[in-house]
């Protein structure tokens, strides 16, 4: 029920993601990510984890074409960037889709219909319209790609739903919770159902208890819907926990470290979080990052 | 009816007993704020009282100081000549509030679309945008002599001049507006490859609201100067005649009484318009906007 971590199943690996020496240099001179390779299948749940000038940000918009890469390459589903993603509405799926997990529609993107790839992309804040209701913000891509009020309608809810916000459709964003925003946020990413859902930070700015639930959640949803996804955090704690790989990033400059898959089977519990595994995992985490850190203020020093 | 156990002082926890009959006859349970402590008597009370202040000081100082009426009359004979006067000065009210209510409406659709074109290119604004300044800086008073000898119809050119005087708050601000819009937003937007269109529709111009309300404000004001300026330069204009004419004649004629009372209705047009801006802000931001929100 897992969805192929890799290991599993390495014949029907499809790289979803390629990160081809991709590096980049702002305009100023700083070099804010020094050239990295990574490779993320379908299915997988990868975090990048690091202190904040790491590049897990930029990296992260580079994988969205938010931002160019100042050399090297990267790929979605074997193709440049802008031309992997078809936008909404070109192909357009039938209205009696199955709905529920494990149908045969979502089964990690196996069949390669070109342009059949959505990407969703979830802001360090909840990005919202304050001038629009819950529904109509969750509703904005649809109506970006001008899908018919009914099929949108429709499908905002299904999205609604998924968050447990159904009853808040009507309500303006700031008569809402910093956590239920950041639903809000999610459902907007998920109305357009994609394939791979970019999160930078998403629950950096909410207190630990609605991140812990914010965080079991999304783990429930990348199960029930198979999506990629690709999280940037700097919590060791919420990477181990979330995470079939977390790929460990250092400043100055920024570069990755480390890549640590963490093979515990899913659906991760509370107790997980208080295991010896964990404990284990984060501590290696940490020593990493540690490692990482004194090795730059070597450097620095000389 | 009544139920003795549930009278009686016991302490009983265990049966939530229905709510206990009131003593006082259906006594409305509503916070008892003394009227003058409520925001909205008190923001309405406040400024009157001020008003009624210095209304009963100008009576009292004109009558105790035998002031003649030719060159401070009082509030009393003011109100009396508009009442009397009222064939003539709302006559040219009507006049005057026509040429500031057009030259708002030109102004706003004009400086609108002016701010929509300065924000598709930021060649286009900086272009431009010096002459936008220019036009803001040039004393109306300089230029409304050449736009009357130019323009024929008296009206045409007296909104002309209003509208010149009006337009500038709304251009900058509702381009300030256009472009201060989140930027995760605007990368949201570009990333599911919305058009230009859909941007300036579904994000730039509600962004822009609350600042072209803010220009709308303003202006509103400037209209009305501009329409009363430009009036005063024209003079004898044609034989519809506005209040800023009435003062003119009223000044020639030492009638300051009525003079006094056309000066009352342009300030109350003036308060009225703001009014009714403000009005407009509140239905179109009061559910969402910070700047509506913090009243009450």
């Amino acid at each position: 029920m897992t969805p192929g971590t890799p290991t599993e199943s390495p014949a029907a690996a499809v790289p979803a993601i390629e990160v081809l020496s991709a590096q980049k240099t702002y305009p100023n001179g700083t070099l804010a990510l020094q050239p990295v390779d990574l490779s993320i299948q379908e299915g997988e749940f990868v975090t990048l984890l690091g202190p904040s000038g790491c590049g897990k940000s930029t990296l992260l918009k580079m994988i969205a074409g938010l931002l160019e890469p100042t050399d090297g390459r990267l790929l979605l589903w074997r193709k440049p960037v802008a031309a992997a993603l078809e936008g909404e509405g070109k192909n357009q799926e039938t209205p009696g889709r199955p709905k529920f997990p494990g149908s045969p529609r979502g089964t990690g993107g196996a069949e390669p219909r070109p342009g059949g790839r959505r990407m969703a992309f979830v802001f360090q804040s909840p990005t919202l319209m304050p001038w629009a209701s819950v529904q109509a913000n969750v509703r904005l891509p649809l109506d970006l790609a001008k899908v018919p009020r009914a099929e949108a309608d429709a499908r905002v809810a299904e999205a609604l739903e998924l968050v447990g916000l159904t009853k808040f459709a009507k309500a303006l964003p700031r008569a809402l919770s910093g956590g239920m925003q950041m639903r809000v946020s999610i459902a907007r990413g998920l109305v357009v159902q994609p394939n791979l859902l970019l999160m930078d930070e998403p629950f950096g700015a909410l207190d630990e208890i609605t991140r812990h639930k914010l965080d079991a959640d999304l783990l429930e949803l990348w199960r029930k819907k198979k999506l990629t996804v690709v999280f940037v955090t700097h919590s060791i704690h919420e990477a181990v926990f979330l995470s079939s790989r977390v790929v460990m990033m250092a400043a100055r400059p920024g570069r990755i470290v480390e890549e640590v898959r963490i093979d515990e089977p899913y659906p991760r519990s509370e107790e997980f979080m208080v295991s010896s595994e964990f404990q284990h995992y984060a501590k290696h985490l940490q020593r990493s990052l540690r490692a990482a850190s004194l090795h730059t203020d070597e450097e620095a020093t000389v | 009816m009544s139920i003795t156990w549930n009278t009686a002082p016991a302490p009983a926890p265990a049966v939530i007993a229905p709510a206990p009959a009131p003593a006082q006859p259906a006594a409305p349970r509503r916070p008892s704020v003394p009227l003058l402590h409520r925001p909205r008597v008190q923001r309405l009370l406040l400024p009157l009282l001020v008003g009624l202040l210095l209304v009963g000081g100008w009576q009292a100082l004109v009558v105790g100081m035998e002031l003649p009426p030719y060159l401070v009359p009082s509030p009393a004979l003011m109100m009396k000549t508009l009442v009397a006067d009222w064939a003539v000065l709302g006559g040219a009210l009507l006049v005057t509030l026509k040429i500031t209510v057009l030259s708002f409406i030109v102004a706003t659709i004009v400086g609108v679309l002016v701010s929509f074109l300065f924000v598709q290119s930021r060649l286009i604004e900086t272009a431009l945008f010096p002459y936008a300044v220019l036009l803001q800086v040039t004393p109306i008073v300089a230029v409304a002599p050449l736009i009357i000898i130019w323009v024929k119809d008296p009206t045409a050119s007296l909104v002309i001049c209003a509208t010149l005087v009006a337009l500038f708050p709304i251009i900058s601000n509702t381009t300030l507006g256009l472009r201060s819009i989140d930027p995760d937003l605007q990368a949201y937007f570009r990333m599911n490859r919305a058009t230009r269109l859909q941007t300036l529709v579904r994000l730039r111009v509600p962004s822009a609201l609350p600042y072209f309300f803010g220009g709308l404000r303003i202006s509103s004001g400037l209209a009305l100067i501009g329409a009363v300026v430009a009036e005063f330069v024209a003079g004898t204009g044609g034989n519809a005649t506005g209040l800023a004419y009435q003062i003119l004649m009223a000044g020639y004629q030492l009638n300051i009484p009525r003079m006094f009372a056309a000066l009352l209705l342009i300030s109350l047009t003036g308060v009225a318009l703001f009014a009714l801006m403000a009005w407009a802000t509140r239905a179109a931001l009061g559910s969402w906007h910070a700047s509506e929100l913090s009243h009450d």
